[in-house]
């Protein structure tokens, strides 16, 4: 699964970073970083929780394009 | 699910992600389709082009709520009473039964005793009173607010932001006493003081003086304050007056366990309405946060329909608030032994992070444009992290951006 963030929504809130923080940390600047954009092994439920918990709906979980690493 | 805000409307999610194919109904006191309400005292009062009012903040279509989440919408019927023995809700003359009940009424803002009737007087927790405040700014209403909570300070950030005169009183001797405590409440005020807002603390209103529409607020010291605008933030109260004689515990909140069950079958109670028993504090807390509103939502729905596999609902509460150019960022509970900045000057940075000692625990942290720290220190709370731990955390950030 691959993740995506919306930079129009994003407002830096964090709220992603405390759920997931493997994948997801606010920058010096109060910018979301992905660390990576595909869901760690074993770590699905906490990034479903960053995207549902983000409240600005800024995040999406996605299928990896077919024939992508 | 009674109440149609973030939690209700969460809580239908919850129980269609969760597999949940029997009816759904949703109750809404109010008219509108679920909205988000953090945005009604920031963006929803900047000044757009043209002055066009900005869409409200909505967040599904009618047609998402009816057809993909397969819910029975009844907005603009208030409950009007529950009956946990027949497993009943009343709404009125209309009765609706339910297998499970998620209870999400929320909070209703506290008012001004004296001030009804009197126009320009305003609460901000609906879209209808954003869309008056709104309305009276772009008028250039001289601003009054009451209260310098975080509703309050947020609808003075909009006035300043507009270049309209604002005024905040406050009864306390700083702003966000409960919230972040006394020292620190008082650094955020001088995010006030910068920007040109005359904060004034330590007293009270008298009274609102006008010909049918506000025109002075009278303070408790005799001063005078000429307003056209007065927003009254002074917190809310949760919306249980339905449930009298209901049963069910009410104490501040409808009081739940840890799986956020009131204590009748079938019966649940998520977000600014309850008070549930957070096992990570070890303590009972009502929480008006929306991260808590969204969570205990999706908890509650899905013990709802999978009671055998309920989970609890432990987290370290978390708020956010913009005030100005700054952001206010506080985690855990700021029931604190000690405050301690550990991050900046606040007579000179910008960015400013404190930490809250209970017994030798972290148990809070404050952040003011500190946005890349705060959700650090969230996880260390989670993890029930020492005092001396989070100190030690704060020394190496500290070491690591200093400049070589």
């Amino acid at each position: 699964m691959k993740i995506s963030v919306d930079r129009t929504k994003c407002t830096g809130l964090g709220i992603c970073e405390s759920l997931a923080p493997d994948v997801f940390e606010i920058d010096d600047n109060g910018d979301l970083v992905l660390k990576t954009d595909t869901v760690p092994e074993g770590q699905l439920a906490d990034v479903e929780a960053a995207v549902e918990g983000c409240p600005t709906e800024a995040l999406r979980l996605h299928q990896a394009e077919p024939g992508s690493a | 699910m009674v109440g149609a805000s973030l939690a209700g409307l969460r809580a239908v999610e919850a129980a269609r992600k969760a597999g949940f194919t029997g009816r759904i109904t949703l109750v809404g006191e109010e008219p509108h389709l679920p909205y988000d309400r953090p945005p009604l005292s920031k963006a929803y009062l900047d000044t757009r082009p043209g002055g066009q009012a900005p869409e409200p903040p909505v967040f599904r279509s009618e047609r998402h709520l009816r057809e993909h989440l397969q819910v029975d919408l009844r907005l603009g019927k208030a409950a009007t009473g529950l009956d946990v023995a027949n497993k009943q809700v009343h709404l009125g003359d209309e009765v609706l039964d339910y297998d499970a009940l998620v209870i999400a009424t929320g909070a209703t803002a506290r008012t001004l005793r004296g001030t009804e009737g009197l126009a320009g007087v305003h609460t901000l927790r609906t879209l209808d009173d954003a869309v008056a405040v709104r309305k009276a700014l772009d008028a250039g209403a001289r601003t009054v607010v009451v209260g310098a909570g975080f509703i309050g300070s947020e609808v003075a950030s909009a006035a300043r932001k507009r270049g309209l005169p604002v005024t905040v009183v406050e009864a306390a001797p700083t702003p966000l006493t409960r919230a972040v405590g006394a020292e620190m409440g008082a650094v955020c005020g001088e995010l006030h003081r910068r920007h040109g807002t005359d904060l004034r603390c330590g007293v009270g209103v008298d009274r609102i003086e006008g010909d049918g529409r506000t025109e002075r607020v009278v303070l408790s010291d005799g001063t005078v304050v000429a307003a056209d605008l007065v927003v009254v933030g002074v917190g809310a109260a949760p919306a249980t007056a339905w449930l009298e004689g209901s049963g069910l515990r009410i104490d501040d909140g409808v009081v739940c366990d840890k799986y956020l069950r009131a204590g009748a079958d079938g019966v649940y109670a998520a977000g600014d309405v309850a008070r549930w028993h957070n096992p990570l504090f070890d303590r009972t807390m009502r929480l008006e946060h929306w991260t808590s509103a969204a969570e205990q939502a999706a908890v509650a729905a899905r013990n709802a329909v999978n009671p055998a596999r309920a989970t609890a609902y432990r987290t370290v509460p978390y708020f956010w608030s913009d005030w100005y150019d700054s952001r206010i960022q506080f985690v855990g509970v700021p029931a604190a032994d000690e405050v301690r900045i550990v991050t900046g000057d606040p007579a000179r940075d910008r960015r400013v992070v404190a930490l809250y000692r209970e017994g030798d625990r972290l148990a809070g942290a404050l952040a003011i444009n500190g946005q890349n720290v705060i959700m650090k220190y969230r996880g260390l709370i989670m993890k029930g992290a020492s005092w001396a731990d989070a100190l030690a955390f704060a020394e190496r950030r500290r070491v690591a951006a200093a400049p070589a």
